[in-house]
Formats: structure tokens, C-alpha cells, sequence
């Protein structure tokens, strides 16, 4: 069991002149299981594999525990890669599939077969132990390739998208079982995926990277309610939150129609840089259909209604011609705003809805820094 | 984003062979036609891998999910660009759907190798008795190559490879790229740690084969696993080592390119650094890659043969020259070799053998069968040696061209049996591509692709 923690460590492939891994400060707490999250090319695989040894540390250091394993070569760092994927051998049984590394480096007998058996009592493969490869079911399979990794005690373990390689359903199962499993070790583990939903659902903890630099670490809630910066606002949550930047007013936001008073703290954060423009974010579930013209609302026309049982969410548009249309931005590119309504009463294409936020539900960035301006949000389910 | 329920189309990336929309995509893998495989249990998969022929060729198959079969078709495509020893990526298959509009996972789809042998296969042979050092000793070459070309493989092991015939050696190619990156140039961690996964690996596959009672518990796996550790590292330092010499500069510049030379690798340039005092000058080589002499016979005869194939074959061009006429320009005496010695030898392999080894194999076995006759006379002729090697050494060979592994258990125990068969790939018209031959499974140690 130990600590991880990236001491201002930083990667910079020679012939760039970006860091790929821009002075990381990261503290890991033992036992804790922790998902390094973001788009293609944030730098956190190459985080992970500074961690495992693979990446050179260029500046700063990295510890395990209270060792200094900056210079430590990769297998003396007591640190366990988890494959996606393991090769099992079909002559050998389970027990000797799980224990073969232990052998190699020279661990006696007895204490092989306990730590086996410790591993198969924690991945539910007691009776299996006897037993070939063959016998066993496809999980089974993946948690003898898990037992593995898991016998050899290490303080660490490291997985890079372990689960890129499974089919959409199978991953949901698989992400369930490691981070149960990982609840049951108590290993410290750092996990890697580009799959927010993935790092919501697995992770104590978040952090979130962009262009090589830590943009906020905190717990899936703390990410949720009060992303630091427009970029984090913009990548957890599913669908998106509603991102556009706005005129400011005498302390209302001018959103299509509406104007939208804005938080007071936020307002009082604003400084020249931001030339009266605020970025107002705020999520599909946000928002509340009100009867046109009321205080602060603003209409919304349907593209299309997704529905999905449980909810249903709005894809619309501010209608072009109002001031303050086209100034939202979602994620996916276009000015689309989404709404989540009730399923039981869905408006029509081409419907215009009126909307309002609600209440202490909106999160302000600075349109010049695109920092957080206002207090986390509590969203009301 | 509201979800997308349109219909996926079947889209081929690569291959420009409009035939592959033949084969049965539109089910898994895994039940594609073939009488064989349907007697074979299922095996330990993480993808499913067959063997079809196509129109001539046969192909491997390997069903994984989209964007990593895309990722390691592209990723194959530049190191065989870079001149790697690799297996050559067709197509990917994606956008399958099955009959009731389910989908169904991406292929890719990879040239076989001919001749190629999966480590396996030489296990149901008689064994020499180092072959497993051969074996070894390929991979570590193999490792030490892709290095250079700044390939991180992540996933070393003999099933991950294919072996060939290389002369008295093996050449061993890559066949599973999945996990692997290409940087410009590794760190010692990203090396360190391909050689420790190796050297585990390799531990694993002789734990397996002696599980399987196929290797005699008296070969010891720990040291095999220690071996390509210090092939590896033994052959990095002779290839990228710096040396610091006083005098005689020119002459220890010469000695090292000719040991890199000799060990078939070819120098592009030297490094060369005044130590702080100026007395001294450090060289350090930059190897550009592998096939030094297989790259001078293929300039010099046209053959394109593996490295010590082709270091065999100079020798004896060498002889022919020495003899034939030592004054003649070396081009001219190497078409004359060619015409005089090297076709009429593997010309005279009758046609139903030439499926058991490539021709430069051949060639090279003939010189060593000569070499065995002549300890009772002397003066034994190429035409002789051949004919004899036609009569006594090649009909007890197996055929190799188109080896595909085996499949765990045939019948009865599913557990312990293994097998090698051949594809036999010429007996099918050639117009209907059709399924042939074994499942493997890739999550195994038995083949994985």
C-alpha cells in the first residue's frame, strides 16, 4: 500500500517544445483509486507511464510511498501494469496461470500457493483453482489474468484503457467488476480512459487534463457541481452542459429574449479583461419549462426530442433573429441547447419551449480566463 | 446527441480487392464454414483468428473492435514501411452486421507469411536440442530491431511472433502489434520493460509446454528467460555502443563497421565526439537496420532472401567467383552463379516437395548436405549433392509454406492435445474463396494473433 504523488513532473518529447506532461502535481492517497481523464492528447497516458517507468521524468519527480522512483528502473518500482489483455496458458491450471510470475522470481512454494489462494478467494475462483483455463467462462478468464497481477502484492497498480478493446456492453460489466475489486484490494490504483463516463463511475477521484496540464482533480461530485474552468464544464457530464458566453447588463446575462440575472459573487469577480462578457453555463437538467415571458426565461425551438424513458432531453435552438442567438456553444460544435423535460409531456418538432435556470443552478466563468466566477451548484434531482 | 439508428454499411479499409466482400461477413468468425473447425472446442479467446484462403493467398482474419483494428492495420503499415519484420496488414472490416441487423466485431485482415512457423509447430517436430536457443536468440533479434526503429512493443512473447527458416538460424517476425507504440526513440524504461515482459513471457510459454509434457522438464525455462535478457543486451551495446579510442582512428572506424557488417547490420553514420581534453575521440554508430547481406545479394542476383540465407549464398557466389574467374566485375559473375549453380539446384526439387521449404533454405541444405557427403569423397557436384538431397533429406520434411498453428485439442481431451496442419491452399479453385482449416485463439499461448 503507498501513496503515489507527482511532484511537479513534467514530460517534453525531444524536438518539442510543448510538454507533453506540463509540471503535474498530483497526490494520490494510499488505498485510493484515482482516473486520469481527458482528450486525446492531454498527456495522460503519458502521465501513467511516467508513473510506470516507460516516460522519461524531465523535470520534477515522481514518488512511490516516500521513495523517490524518478531514476528507479520499471520492474523495481513495485508497480503492476494490468494488460488489457493476458495471454492464459491452456496446459497450465488456473493456480499455476496465477502464481507463474511468483515463481519466476523465486518466491517459495507455500508461500506461492497462499497468495494464490488469497488472490482466488478475492476474484471468486476458489474452486477453479485445479482446473484448466478452458473450463472457466470469459469473466472468469479475466479475473484469473486480474489474479495475476493481484498475487504479486505490488503497491501500485497502473491500467491504461483497459477496456478499449471490449465490445460497449461487456465494458459496462467489466468497469463494475474492477472497481469493485479494487474496492475489495484496497490497492492504490491509477487508471486511465478518455471516457468520462467511465472516470465518473469508477473513480474516487478525477483528474482532468487538457494540452498537458492538470485542469482540476476532485471527486465525480465535485467535478460535477463545480467545474474550475469551462473546459472541465464542458467534458464531464453526459449530455453536456449548455455553454455560452453572454453580454452582461447592469448584473443580467442577455440570453436570447431573456435576461438572466446573474450570480452576485460571480458578478463582483468580473474584472476589465472580461469586457462585460460572462460564460454562463448550466446542465440539461437545469432548467425548468416555464410559461412564456416569464422573468428571466427564454424560449428554445425543437430539432428533436430523445427519448429515453426514464427522461427525455430537448435538442433545440434560440431562435436566430434574438439577440444572444448563436452565442451558445455546446460541445459538439453547434449552437444546440439541450433540455432535459419530463417524458410524459414531450413538446413537438419545431415547438418553441420556454425555459428558465434554476435557481443557484448556474455556473459563471470568466469569458477572459474561463475560470469559475460562481460557487459550486447543488442541482436539485 | 439523439441516437443514430441507421443501418451500418460494410466498409473495407485497404485492400483494393472488391472479392472480399465474399467471404461471409455478415457472421461471426467463429461459425464461418468449415468442417474441421467444427469438431474443435472453443479455446481461451480474447479475439478469435482464422485462416482463409483468397484467391490464391491465404489471409488471417482476427475479429476485435473498430478503432483498434484500425490502429494496429496502420500501425503494421508504417513499421513494414520502416522496413520492420512484420506480417502484412490487407483490410479492416468494419460496419458488419448480421442477418438480424445485430453487429457484429471489426477484422483485420493480415497477409499470411509464407513459410512462416508459429513456435508451436517446431515443437511437433523433432526437436533439436537448441532449437529453443535459436528460437530465442530470433526473438531477441527481432526485439533489438524494432527498438532501433523506436517500436515499444508491450507484449513480447513467442506466440506474439512467427518464425522462418533463416539458414542454420530463424528469423522471427511480429505479428501482433495491438499493443505496441512507435516513438521516435525509446527510453531505457520503455526497453527495460519489453525485455522484462520477454523474458516472463517466454518463462510462461516453456512453463505451458512442459505442462503439456511437449519440452523435457530438464530444460530449465529461468534460464531460457535469462538468455534473450543477455542476447538482448549483448546485441543493443555492440550496435549502439560508444567506444573511445587515442590513435589509429581510421582503423578502429573500419574494425567496428565491419564487426556491425558482419553482424548483418548496416552503419549510416558514426558520431563521432573529441573527448574533453582532446585526446581522445568517442565513436558511437547510428545502425540503420538489419539485412546487410541480404540487401547486397538482392543488389547482385535479384534473390530477396532472409539474412543468413543470403550470407550463405555470398559465401558460395564468393567460391564461384574465386574459382570462375577472380578478375571478373562481381555483377557479372553473380548472374553467372545464378544461371550456373544457384536455379539449376533448386530447380532440380521436384514440384510436389517445393511446398516443404523456400529455395534459399533448400540451397542452403543442399551445401550442407554436400558438406556431409563429402566426408566419404571429396569432390561431390552441386547436381549430385541435390539429387541426393532430393532422394534421402527432403521427403521426410514437412511441408512449411503455409503452417497455421494448431488448434487446442482436437478431439477427446480437449486439454492436451495440440496439432500442426498444413492449409493446403492450391486444391480449391481459385474463383470461390473459401474457409480452410483452425480456430485459434488469440488469448492463448498456443497462437495469438
Amino acid at each position: 500500500m503507498a501513496t503515489v504523488t507527482f511532484d511537479k513532473a513534467s514530460r517534453i518529447y525531444p524536438g518539442t517544445e510543448r510538454p507533453a506532461v506540463d509540471a503535474l502535481e498530483l497526490d494520490i492517497a494510499d488505498g485510493e483509486f484515482l482516473v486520469l481523464v481527458g482528450p486525446s492528447g492531454c498527456g495522460k497516458s503519458t502521465s501513467l507511464r511516467m508513473l510506470a517507468g516507460l516516460e522519461d521524468i524531465d523535470a520534477g519527480s515522481i514518488w512511490v510511498g516516500d521513495r523517490d522512483v524518478t531514476h528507479v528502473q520499471p520492474k523495481d518500482r513495485d508497480i503492476a501494469m494490468v494488460f488489457q489483455s493476458y495471454a492464459l496458458y491452456p496446459h497450465m491450471t488456473v493456480a499455476d496461470n496465477m502464481g507463474f510470475a511468483l515463481k519466476i522470481a523465486k518466491v517459495d512454494k507455500a508461500e506461492i500457493r497462499q497468495r494464490v489462494e488469497a488472490a482466488a478467494k478475492i476474484l471468486d475462483l476458489t474452486e477453479y483453482l485445479d482446473r484448466k483455463p478452458k473450463a472457466l467462462s470469459g469473466g472468469q478468464r479475466q479475473r484469473v489474468a486480474m489474479g495475476r497481477a493481484i498475487v504479486r502484492q505490488p503497491q501500485v497498480f497502473l491500467m491504461d484503457e483497459p477496456l478499449s478493446n471490449l465490445d460497449a456492453k461487456l465494458r459496462v460489466q467489466t468497469r463494475t467488476q474492477i472497481a469493485a475489486l479494487q474496492r475489495r484490494l484496497g490497492t492504490t490504483t491509477v487508471y486511465v480512459t478518455h471516457d468520462q463516463v467511465e472516470a465518473l463511475t469508477m473513480g474516487d477521484r478525477i483528474a482532468v487534463l487538457k494540452d498537458g496540464l492538470l485542469q482540476q482533480v476532485g471527486t465525480p461530485r465535485d467535478m460535477y457541481d463545480a467545474p474550475a474552468n469551462v473546459f472541465v464544464a464542458g467534458f464531464i457530464g453526459s449530455p453536456a452542459m449548455n455553454i455560452g458566453t453572454y453580454s452582461v447588463n447592469g448584473g443580467f446575462a442577455q440570453i436570447g429574449n431573456g435576461q438572466v440575472a446573474l450570480n452576485r459573487e460571480a458578478v463582483a469577480g468580473l474584472k476589465a479583461e472580461d469586457h462585460n462578457k460572462v460564460v454562463l453555463g448550466f446542465r440539461p437538467e437545469s432548467l425548468d419549462r416555464v410559461s412564456p415571458n416569464t422573468e428571466g426565461a427564454f424560449p428554445i425551438t425543437v430539432d428533436v426530442v430523445e427519448e429515453l424513458g426514464s427522461d427525455a432531453f430537448v435538442y433545440g435552438s434560440i431562435p436566430s433573429g434574438a439577440p444572444g442567438a448563436g452565442e451558445i456553444h455546446f460541445d459538439a460544435g453547434d449552437s444546440e441547447v439541450i433540455v432535459r423535460i419530463d417524458p410524459r409531456d414531450v413538446p413537438a418538432k419545431g415547438d418553441a419551449v420556454w425555459v428558465k435556470i434554476r435557481e443557484g443552478e448556474q455556473h459563471v466563468f470568466s469569458s477572459a480566463s474561463g475560470d469559475r466566477l460562481s460557487g459550486a451548484v447543488h442541482t436539485a434531482k | 446527441m439523439p441516437a443514430y439508428d441507421g443501418h451500418m454499411a460494410l466498409n473495407i479499409t485497404g485492400a483494393v480487392n472488391p472479392e472480399l466482400l465474399d467471404l461471409p461477413w455478415s457472421t461471426p468468425l467463429e461459425t464461418w464454414p468449415d468442417d474441421t473447425l467444427a469438431a474443435l472446442p472453443r479455446g481461451i479467446s480474447r479475439h478469435v483468428v482464422r485462416f482463409v484462403r483468397f484467391n490464391g493467398r491465404v489471409l488471417a482474419v482476427k475479429e476485435t473492435v473498430g478503432p483498434i483494428a484500425h490502429r494496429e492495420f496502420d500501425m503494421l503499415k508504417e513499421l513494414g514501411r520502416m522496413g520492420a519484420p512484420c506480417v502484412t496488414p490487407f483490410a479492416v472490416v468494419d460496419g458488419r452486421v448480421d442477418a438480424d441487423g445485430n453487429e457484429l466485431a471489426a477484422a483485420l485482415v493480415t497477409e499470411h507469411l509464407q513459410f512462416s512457423l508459429p513456435y508451436r509447430a517446431l515443437f511437433s517436430q523433432a526437436l533439436r536440442s537448441d532449437t529453443l536457443d535459436r528460437l530465442t536468440d530470433a526473438l531477441a533479434v527481432l526485439l533489438v530491431r524494432l527498438h532501433l526503429l523506436g517500436f515499444y512493443w508491450g507484449d513480447v512473447s513467442l506466440s506474439n511472433a512467427l518464425f522462418r527458416r533463416d539458414a542454420e538460424a530463424f528469423s522471427a517476425y511480429l505479428v501482433d502489434a495491438e499493443t505496441g507504440d512507435l516513438h521516435t526513440h525509446l527510453t531505457p524504461g520503455q526497453r527495460a520493460y519489453d525485455i522484462d515482459l520477454a523474458r516472463t513471457n517466454i518463462i510462461g510459454e516453456m512453463f505451458d509446454l512442459q505442462a503439456a509434457e511437449e519440452l523435457d522438464d530438464a530444460v530449465d525455462p529461468l534460464e531460457l528467460g535469462d538468455r534473450i535478457e543477455e542476447r538482448y543486451k549483448e546485441l543493443w551495446s555492440t550496435l549502439t555502443g560508444k567506444e573511445t579510442f587515442k590513435d589509429n582512428i581510421r582503423y578502429h572506424v573500419a574494425e567496428r563497421v565491419k564487426a556491425l557488417n558482419e553482424l548483418g547490420f548496416d552503419v549510416a553514420e558514426l558520431d563521432m565526439t573529441q573527448t574533453g581534453d582532446g585526446r581522445e575521440l568517442s565513436i558511437r554508430p547510428k545502425v540503420v537496420d538489419a539485412g546487410h547481406h541480404s540487401r547486397r545479394l538482392l543488389r547482385l542476383t535479384g534473390l530477396d532472401v532472409q539474412e543468413n540465407q543470403a550470407r550463405r549464398l555470398l559465401n558460395d557466389l564468393d567460391e564461384f567467383r574465386a574459382v570462375f574467374s577472380p578478375d571478373e566485375d562481381e555483377s557479372f559473375v553473380a548472374h553467372e552463379w545464378l544461371a550456373r549453380v544457384f536455379e539449376p539446384t533448386v530447380r532440380a526439387v521436384p514440384r510436389e516437395f517445393r511446398r516443404k521449404l523456400e529455395p534459399a533454405q533448400v540451397f542452403h541444405e543442399v551445401l550442407d548436405h554436400r558438406w556431409f557427403l563429402a566426408e566419404k569423397r571429396s569432390d561431390v557436384t552441386m547436381p549430385e549433392a541435390v539429387a541426393s538431397y532430393v532422394k534421402n533429406v527432403l521427403p521426410n520434411r514437412p511441408d512449411e509454406q503455409a503452417v497455421l498453428g494448431q488448434a487446442i485439442g482436437a478431439e477427446g481431451d480437449a486439454e492436451t492435445g495440440t496439432e500442426t496442419r498444413a492449409i493446403q491452399a492450391w486444391q480449391l479453385p481459385r474463383s470461390s474463396p473459401r474457409i480452410t482449416t483452425g480456430t485459434i485463439d488469440t488469448g492463448t499461448s498456443t497462437e495469438k494473433r
